[in-house]
């Protein structure tokens, strides 16, 4: 047999096995769509239905009079996008530092962070709580979300890792010159590592977006629940609209999907350096 | 060298401070709060209080076998699959390359809540859309919430649709490092595609896979929303309760911060025990 037969019925092969699998990857999407479009006696009728219906609007509105979902959103974004800034600043500070100093202290401070990927995330979270809700009296407000989660050890590698690969003496030049050392990373680093921080703060948005177990534990009083959390409370209730758990549902996802379209390169980027589980 | 220590310290002060406050402290604390009796106030110190509960605690060891149970299936079934995901759109004669990365990393960017709730529409008795297409080929309905296994199930499918696509952009990062003519020597020795896949690809991708067999099985061991929302707080009874569940249930429900601490400690030294492993595992390389 020729190799261009071999390769075509290779090629097939591979298209038949993938086609289905991808499509059952996608169906719970597809159907997420679907639901958010359909009235409440739709998605609890025997028939099968898998295409979209138009009622969206009215699943929102439900929604709505169920919990303060549109309220909710507003906190998630500005959480997240506060959260983001603020901790790609802090990540690649710190990876400046790491990449560009020897200091007394560094190879520690390197172990240290290492140490703690593998740690579950449960060991801290009660002292979290204690420390933010009774002593510190911050449950219900903005800096309980945006704060604690701050610290994050991928980061730090994955900037460290961007700054090193860069060429020193670049660096090194600008200091000859007289430029001081926070103007170098500034204006000449972090220019350079663009790349490395949109994957950087794409990942940490989705994360604080998508973020659940801390927001539930901390703000749990209606008026200060992010949107996961407050979508979270009305699933397991009795009279409670679906087809709006299901338009809140896509009103998460749609746009990180959108994002996720368009910056794919950043995207992967960002997850196969393991930037943030 | 005074000065270069001051510079380095100035970038790395903020970002120490919030890993002092928020995760070293932490860590120590919740080791201290483990030992001290916390269900009256003031605490007291009482060493065998929480950890002699656990041990004798029936709800612990089933947490805790729920949990080994859906890791000892759902790790593996998943980066199996990671793995094939990730070989199949390496592949060049692949067409529609973007689409089938779309369908295979969405799930990626989907928030847990969204995706919980899906799969339990997905999945419910009546009207689940899972049921209508089994009855559509013939199979009975499965009551997929409150018996114990199709439960077990359920979240294991949840789990392993969220994560393999995760997976699957790292090790297709690893495959694309290995360099070409690897392959193309193998060719030329006329090895057959399955047998490169074997000898080749398989132990040069051994440290990626091991990298993400620890860090799924961490994952899955902190185990919490998917019992907490599709099976609703680990039901049918407590068949599907993890150990992030117990830990949420003693921890935020009773606020009984010792007990739920030392589950945390169990966890943590699950988790140490499963690095150490892995550190010794790769450092006696073939």
């Amino acid at each position: 047999m020729s190799s261009r037969a071999a390769n075509r019925r290779r090629s097939i092969l591979l298209h038949l096995f993938l086609a289905p699998l991808a499509l059952i990857w996608l169906f719970p999407l597809w159907m997420m769509a679907v639901f958010s479009t359909m009235p409440d006696r739709g998605i609890f009728s025997p028939d099968i239905e898998m295409l979209p219906h138009g009622n969206f609007l009215d699943n929102v509105q439900n929604l709505q009079r169920d919990t303060d979902f549109i309220g909710a959103i507003v906190t998630s974004v500005f959480v997240a996008t506060t959260y983001t800034f603020l901790s790609v600043l802090l990540t690649s500070m710190a990876g400046w530092a790491l990449s560009r100093y020897q200091f007394f202290g560094k190879g520690a401070v390197v172990a240290i962070i290492l140490g703690t990927i593998t740690l579950p995330y449960f060991v801290v979270v009660i002292p979290q709580f204690i420390m933010v809700a009774r002593d510190f009296h911050l449950a219900n407000t903005w800096v309980a979300l945006i704060v604690p989660p701050l610290f994050n050890s991928l980061g730090v590698l994955f900037m460290r890792q961007s700054f090193s690969m860069m060429p020193h003496e670049l660096f090194d030049a600008a200091r000859v010159e007289g430029v001081k050392e926070w103007r170098i990373f500034l204006y000449v680093a972090l220019p350079l590592a663009r790349p490395t921080l949109a994957a950087l703060a794409i990942i940490l948005f989705l994360a604080s977006w998508n973020n659940y177990l801390w927001p539930l534990l901390i703000n749990s009083k209606p008026g200060a629940m992010t949107a996961p959390v407050a979508l979270g409370t009305l699933i397991g209730l009795t009279k409670v609209s679906w087809g709006g758990i299901m338009a809140g549902a896509m009103m998460l996802t749609a746009p990180m999907l959108v994002v996720f379209v368009l910056l794919q390169r950043h995207f992967i980027a960002g997850i196969a350096a393991g930037a943030v589980k | 060298m005074a000065l270069r220590n001051r510079t380095a310290y100035g970038f790395l002060t903020p970002y120490l401070l919030v890993f002092a406050v928020f995760w070293v402290w932490p860590i120590i604390s919740s080791f201290l709060i483990s030992f001290q009796a916390t269900r009256t106030v003031p605490w007291r110190f009482a060493p065998a209080f929480n950890w002699g509960r656990l041990i004798s605690d029936p709800a612990f060891y089933n947490a805790l076998q729920n949990t080994l149970l859906i890791l000892v299936i759902q790790v593996p079934v998943m980066i199996a699959l990671a793995t094939v995901m990730a070989v199949l759109l390496n592949s060049p004669l692949l067409k529609a390359r973007g689409l089938f990365r779309f369908a295979f990393f969405a799930p990626v960017v989907v928030g847990e809540v969204a995706y919980c709730a899906v799969f339990r529409l997905m999945f419910n008795l009546d009207y689940g859309i899972v049921n209508k297409l089994l009855n559509s080929i013939g199979i009975a309905s499965i009551d997929w919430f409150s018996s114990v296994t199709p439960a077990m199930a359920t979240i294991i499918i949840a789990v392993t649709w969220r994560w393999a696509g995760y997976n699957a952009i790292i090790i297709l990062a690893g495959l694309q490092s290995i360099p070409e003519d690897v392959y193309e020597a193998a060719t030329l020795d006329r090895v057959s595609k399955f047998r490169q896949f074997i000898f080749i690809t398989l132990p040069l991708l051994r440290p990626i896979l091991s990298f993400c067999i620890v860090l799924s099985i961490i994952g899955t061991m902190q185990l919490f929303v998917e019992p907490f929302l599709i099976t609703e707080r680990g039901g049918p009874g407590s068949g599907t309760e993890t150990l992030g569940l117990l830990l949420y249930r003693q921890g935020f429900r009773s606020l009984n911060f010792g007990y739920a601490s030392a589950v945390a400690y169990t966890m943590a030294g699950l988790a140490i025990a499963i690095s150490l492993l892995q550190l010794r595992l790769s450092r006696e390389r073939p």
